[in-house]
Parts: C-alpha cells; sequence; structure tokens
C-alpha cells in the first residue's frame, strides 16, 4: 500500500505538479517547436512518451549494470545520450517499418527527440532521485504524459492565435507564444497544493 | 582578406544570428538558469567553452566522419567536452555547480552547440570555426545576462546577490518562479523583434540601444 502511494505520488508530481516542461524547464525547444498543430504536437507527445518510457528503463540499467560496477560514474553523460540516441534511431526503423502512416507525420520529429533535453533529463533525474527500476519508469512515463498534456494544451491555444494575430507586430510569433505558456505555468502551478508526501 | 570574413563570422553570432534571440534555440537552460546573473554567467561561460572546443574538433575532423553517423559523432565530441566542464567545476566551483545543478549534463543537448556542429563547423576550416563558437558563446552569454538581468533584478531586488534596490521593494517572487521566466524571455524577443524591425526601415540609424 505505501508503495502504492508513492507510485501514485511520483505519476502526480511528474505529470502535474512539477510538469517537466511548465516547471523543470526541460523540453522547451519542442514545446515551442511543435506546437503549432494540435495533431503534431500530439503525435510529438507520443513518440516522446515512448523513447522517454524506454530510455528512463535503459539508462537505469546502465547506471547500476554497467557504470557504477566499472566505477566509472563520470561517463553517465556520454552512455546516456548513446543510448538515447540509439533508441530514437530504433524507433524511427520500427515506424518506418511498421506504420509508413505515422512514420509520415512524425518522420521529421524523431530526430529532434535526441535533443529534447527532458529525455536525457529525466533520465538523469532518476538516478539523482535515486528511484528503483519500477519508480524510474513510473517517472518516465509520467514526466512524458505531463510534456504530452503541456504540448497539446499549448498546441490547441497556438490554434487560436494564429486566427487572432498579435495587438503589436513584434509580439507576433515567439515573443506572444512565451507569454501564453508564461500564463500556462501560472495556471500549473495551481497543481502544487496537489503534492503528497 | 581572411579577416573581414573572421571578424563577420564573430559579430554574427552576436548580433544578426544571436543564438537566442534572433535563431530561438536553447531556451531551456535560458529559462533554467537566468534566476540570477551569477549563474547566466556561470551557464554561459560553460556552454561557451563546449562550443569553441567541439567546434574546432568537429571542423578538424570533418574530413574523416562519415556523412551516415555524423549526428552521434558530434554527440560524442559535445558530450566529452561537457563531461570535462561537469568535472572541472565539481572540482573548483561547488556552489556553481549546485547551482545549475542538471542543466550542466544538460548542455549535451543545447541544440545550439549540435547546430553549430551541423550548419557551421563541418563545412568550415578550424579558425572560423574556432571564432564562430566564440562569437555565438558571447552572443548566448549576453543574452542569458539580459535575461538574469530583469529576473534578479525584479524578483529579488539584487543584482549579483547584492541588495541594489531599496529595502521597501516587494520581490516579485514570480520573475524567479518558472512563468517569470517565459514572461521575460517573451517580452525581450519582442523587443529584439521591435528594435531590428525599426532598424531595418530607416537603415541608417544602428540598432545600438
Amino acid at each position: 500500500m505505501e508503495q502504492f502511494i508513492r507510485i501514485l505520488a511520483i505519476l502526480l508530481s511528474s505529470i502535474l505538479v512539477n510538469n517537466y516542461v511548465l516547471s523543470r524547464f526541460l523540453g522547451i525547444c519542442p514545446f515551442l517547436g511543435v506546437s503549432k498543430k494540435v495533431p503534431t504536437a500530439m503525435g510529438m507527445g507520443m513518440a516522446v512518451t515512448f523513447v522517454m518510457a524506454l530510455a528512463s528503463l535503459i539508462t537505469w540499467l546502465v547506471q547500476y549494470y554497467i557504470l557504477e560496477p566499472l566505477g566509472v560514474g563520470y561517463m553517465q553523460t556520454i552512455a546516456f545520450i548513446l543510448v538515447i540516441a540509439a533508441l530514437v534511431q530504433l524507433v524511427e526503423m520500427i515506424l518506418q517499418k511498421s506504420s509508413p502512416a505515422l512514420y509520415q507525420s512524425l518522420g521529421v520529429y524523431l530526430p529532434l527527440i535526441t535533443t529534447n533535453c527532458a529525455v536525457l533529463g529525466v533520465a538523469i533525474l532518476n538516478i539523482t532521485e535515486q528511484y528503483n527500476l519500477l519508480e524510474t519508469v513510473i517517472n518516465g512515463v509520467g514526466a512524458a504524459l505531463g510534456f504530452t498534456l503541456a504540448i497539446v494544451l499549448f498546441a490547441g491555444i497556438r490554434e487560436r492565435m494564429e486566427l487572432n494575430p498579435a495587438p503589436y507586430k513584434a509580439l507576433d510569433g515567439f515573443p506572444i507564444a512565451l507569454i501564453s505558456a508564461s500564463l500556462m505555468s501560472v495556471a500549473f502551478m495551481g497543481f502544487s497544493g496537489l503534492a503528497i508526501g | 582578406m581572411e579577416k573581414p570574413v573572421l571578424k563577420g563570422v564573430f559579430v554574427n553570432g552576436i548580433l544578426n544570428e544571436n543564438p537566442l534571440f534572433r535563431l530561438v534555440l536553447g531556451t531551456c537552460p535560458s529559462i533554467a538558469v537566468s534566476t540570477s546573473l551569477t549563474n547566466a554567467v556561470g551557464m554561459g561561460a560553460a556552454a561557451m567553452f563546449v562550443l569553441i572546443c567541439s567546434n574546432i574538433l568537429i571542423s578538424l575532423l570533418r574530413n574523416f566522419i562519415p556523412d551516415k553517423v555524423r549526428i552521434p559523432c558530434y554527440i560524442v565530441v559535445i558530450a566529452m567536452f561537457v563531461t570535462v566542464v561537469q568535472m572541472v567545476l565539481k572540482a573548483f566551483v561547488p556552489a556553481l555547480d549546485e547551482a545549475l545543478g542538471i542543466f550542466i549534463p544538460l548542455i549535451v543537448v543545447n541544440c545550439i552547440i549540435l547546430a553549430r556542429a551541423e550548419s557551421f563547423a563541418s563545412k568550415n576550416g578550424v579558425a572560423a570555426s574556432a571564432i564562430d563558437g566564440l562569437g555565438m558563446g558571447i552572443g548566448f552569454t549576453i543574452a542569458l545576462m539580459m535575461i538574469a538581468f530583469v529576473r534578479e533584478l525584479l524578483g529579488t531586488g539584487s543584482l549579483f546577490g547584492v541588495r541594489v534596490l531599496p529595502e521597501g521593494y516587494p520581490d516579485a517572487l514570480m520573475f524567479i518562479l518558472a512563468p517569470g521566466g517565459f514572461l521575460v524571455l517573451g517580452l525581450l524577443l519582442a523587443l529584439v523583434n521591435y528594435f531590428l524591425s525599426g532598424k531595418k526601415k530607416k537603415k541608417k540609424k544602428g540598432g545600438a540601444h
């Protein structure tokens, strides 16, 4: 039971309270870059979810079964980024074979996931927070769902904004997008009351 | 012939193609660590070191790296220098290491560095690449410091940790938190856009605001 509550707390925290995009500043590049349309945002979110869950699992195993026994903890950054790069390549190949339609819509964004700092960020945070294997995977999935939630909501807002130009020309594009992200971030701060334990 | 070109490359990174304000790359670290000027300078310096070193090495290796696996190769080169920075910071400036935390290893995935490797260092000579790294690094640092200036001043009433506003000033904590980061970056971007569009209209007046 205690374990269950702990897992629930991790999940809730990574999706809402400590949303990786809006309160931990991870993955802002794709958040701004791939959020012009809801369907593409959804696709990006799904791709990230898949990669992030797998990456959390594999980097955890790499850390505790390869790096630590060999005493080369300082290689963490290099090892993790290589795992993620390889994973992204793998996902790309699988998608290309199994679902060409999805590949068509996601193809451009997949290579971008390698440099999505949220993926590497989650992998490193899993280690610094000393999560066990189950908690690591839960945290990875939660972080990715949080990312998806944020980017899809944001894409919805941006679709509307396309129709209503900003009051000043200088605000068009990124500036107004960042200001709306700021308002969204205020809204998400409301979730901090939910913090468990 | 060589000199003016190099100078152009250098200035390019600071003004025309400022990584943060013009290309909107590297937004994650810039919002995350720009809560104080000290952090901004530390982050800028760390990123600049990695940027210059990786640009030089990639430019040296550009004829040996097979085209198909170039991105993984670049990432390994970048990760190597980031690890160096990480270890140096831990050893000599643990306070900064603590403050920047996870954003030091995350320099690896800072899009600016990979973008410069891909679009500049892989096509140009060593000297030009080094200068490009320096220019981009300085441009990034300046941008970070501008954001940090506003956020630290309004959020805590101090600059570099020293109180400058009168005691009566109520600290607007929001500027230190996440929403303030997005807001300040958005407004600064708008400001830069505004001045640049003004500059284009009346060409004579420089944008040296």
